[in-house]
């Protein structure tokens, strides 16, 4: 291990309200901040695409002025190129414009060209050509249900997007909407939200409308995924035909993050919040909470994290790194990001007092990408 | 017949090559969005910042006519004619 140490590097993108940071570490305690990329739009998603050989750094930017739009690095944000006619766009007859891109999810090592992206309006979209250019999905766009899919607080969009890694299963998640799943690669979408409650309509068991915040995979357990609800914590073990609460054990049910680990099985994260009424983290103490058997236990996580904390942590400003062990990373509405390099028992502070976080994504590279950093002989 | 003169604010000149100021041959009058639509030949990327993959104006994208702001007027079928100026700026907006 001690000589991966200086073979292979860590990046963190953050993306923020007001631009985008990237941090690169030798080990993961000690963080090198170069920024702001795109200073004055919001970064709400990013992706670090890995495959091919290369490492890819795509971000979903919006101007308030500008509009929204796509740009990718392979140089770590030394240079960004836009494809000229946009990478998302609506085609003509839809009479629809992008206004927010809420996730870019490369595919599966098996199929390294595919790139996935959730928008606002809700939409999904799939690019085959590592992120340049991205195609409608009809399925969803057409599906008798989209008139009566809601806006959440922030905007209505497909921000959640989780792909079997050697099938055609894909599940999404939408605020509000609830979780789709297709069986078929994406051409047709059926809700699986049963067990999930939207206890804020007048049916609170309905087959869709509910407000999911975040969905994962297990990385191990074949039909297993987990939900961040507004109000409830849920594991499927059966692809999503039902849903059963894990919330027990954790101080709050609401939140905005789930995180999963790379490997194993049964192990994921929640941060959670007091409630919908008062998205602060409970008692004013930051916190993540870790379950290493499926949800059936938790475990508070805030070696490192300040004593008192008031501000939220978004769906998308959380993420894990592939490393063993992982790392585990978010950041805060406040500003600070907080990286783990041992699954969370304890956090550093990577930065604070940036703008807003809304996303922050974090992979292993070769420490030859990383200006600086020492490269092995 | 003059040209028509389009002004860039300072942070879409990088789109445009550097330029500040972009001009259009002007047989005749031509609406602001026919306007956008030859600008989008040369500055695919300038266009997408103006307008959305609709048609319509940035919401926070202001286009004066020689002073006046198109949406005041007719909105892209405004018409411009050779010697006039067509300035964009952004509104004031966000925080």
């Amino acid at each position: 291990m001690g000589c991966m140490a200086t073979e292979e590097s860590y990046v963190l993108a953050i993306g923020t309200k007001k631009g985008l940071w990237l941090a690169t570490s030798p080990d993961r305690r000690e963080w090198s901040m170069s920024g702001p990329h795109f200073l004055m739009s919001e970064v709400p998603s990013i992706a670090i695409d890995t495959r091919n050989g290369r490492t890819r750094i795509m971000v979903g930017v919006r101007s308030e002025h500008w509009g929204p739009t796509v740009a990718h690095s392979d140089d770590l944000g030394a240079t960004w190129t836009e494809p000229e006619q946009g990478a998302i766009k609506f085609p003509e007859g839809t009479d629809a414009a992008v206004e927010r891109i809420w996730q870019i999810y490369p595919d599966a090592e098996s199929r390294p060209g595919v790139v996935w992206a959730g928008a606002e309006p809700i939409s999904v979209w799939k690019s085959t050509d590592g992120g340049e250019h991205f195609e409608l999905n009809r399925g969803l766009w057409d599906h008798p249900h989209r008139s009566e899919w809601g806006a959440g607080y922030g905007g209505a969009a497909a921000h959640s997007i989780v792909v079997d890694p050697t099938g055609d299963k894909v599940h999404i998640a939408m605020s509000t909407g609830g979780v789709y799943r297709s069986l078929d690669g994406g051409t047709s979408w059926e809700p699986r939200n049963k067990g999930i409650s939207a206890y804020f309509m007048p049916d609170p068991n309905p087959e869709f409308g509910q407000c999911v915040h975040k969905i994962a995979a297990d990385a191990a357990v074949d039909g297993r995924l987990y939900a961040q609800n507004h109000h409830g914590v849920y594991r499927t073990d059966d692809n999503g035909e039902n849903w059963e609460s894990i919330a027990e054990g954790l101080p709050a049910d609401f939140g905005f993050v789930m995180l999963t680990h790379p490997r194993r099985a049964g192990t994921a994260w929640v941060v959670p919040l007091k409630a919908d009424g008062e998205r602060i983290p409970p008692d004013g103490k930051l916190a993540a909470h870790r379950t290493d058997d499926a949800g059936r236990t938790w475990k508070r996580l805030d070696s490192g994290l300040p004593q008192s904390e008031y501000n939220a942590v978004l769906r998308d400003a959380a993420s894990v790194d592939s490393a063993e062990p992982a790392g585990v990373y978010f950041g805060t509405r406040g500003g600070s990001v907080y990286a783990s390099p041992d699954e969370g028992e304890h956090f550093i502070e990577v930065a604070s007092h940036l703008p807003d976080v809304l996303c922050v994504r974090a992979a292993v590279v070769s420490a030859s990408l990383v200006p600086g950093a020492p490269v092995p002989a | 017949m003059a040209d028509i003169s389009v002004v860039l604010p300072s942070v879409l000149q990088p789109l445009a090559g550097g330029q500040s100021i972009l001009t259009a041959p002007a047989d005749g009058a031509v609406t602001v969005g026919f306007l956008l639509d030859s600008l989008a030949g040369d500055y695919p990327v300038l266009a997408r910042r103006l307008r959305d993959e609709t048609g319509a104006l940035r919401r926070y994208v202001n286009i004066y006519v020689n002073g006046d702001e198109v949406r005041r007027l007719r909105g892209l079928e405004t018409e411009v004619a050779g010697g006039q100026e067509v300035v964009i700026i952004q509104s004031v907006a966000g925080g």
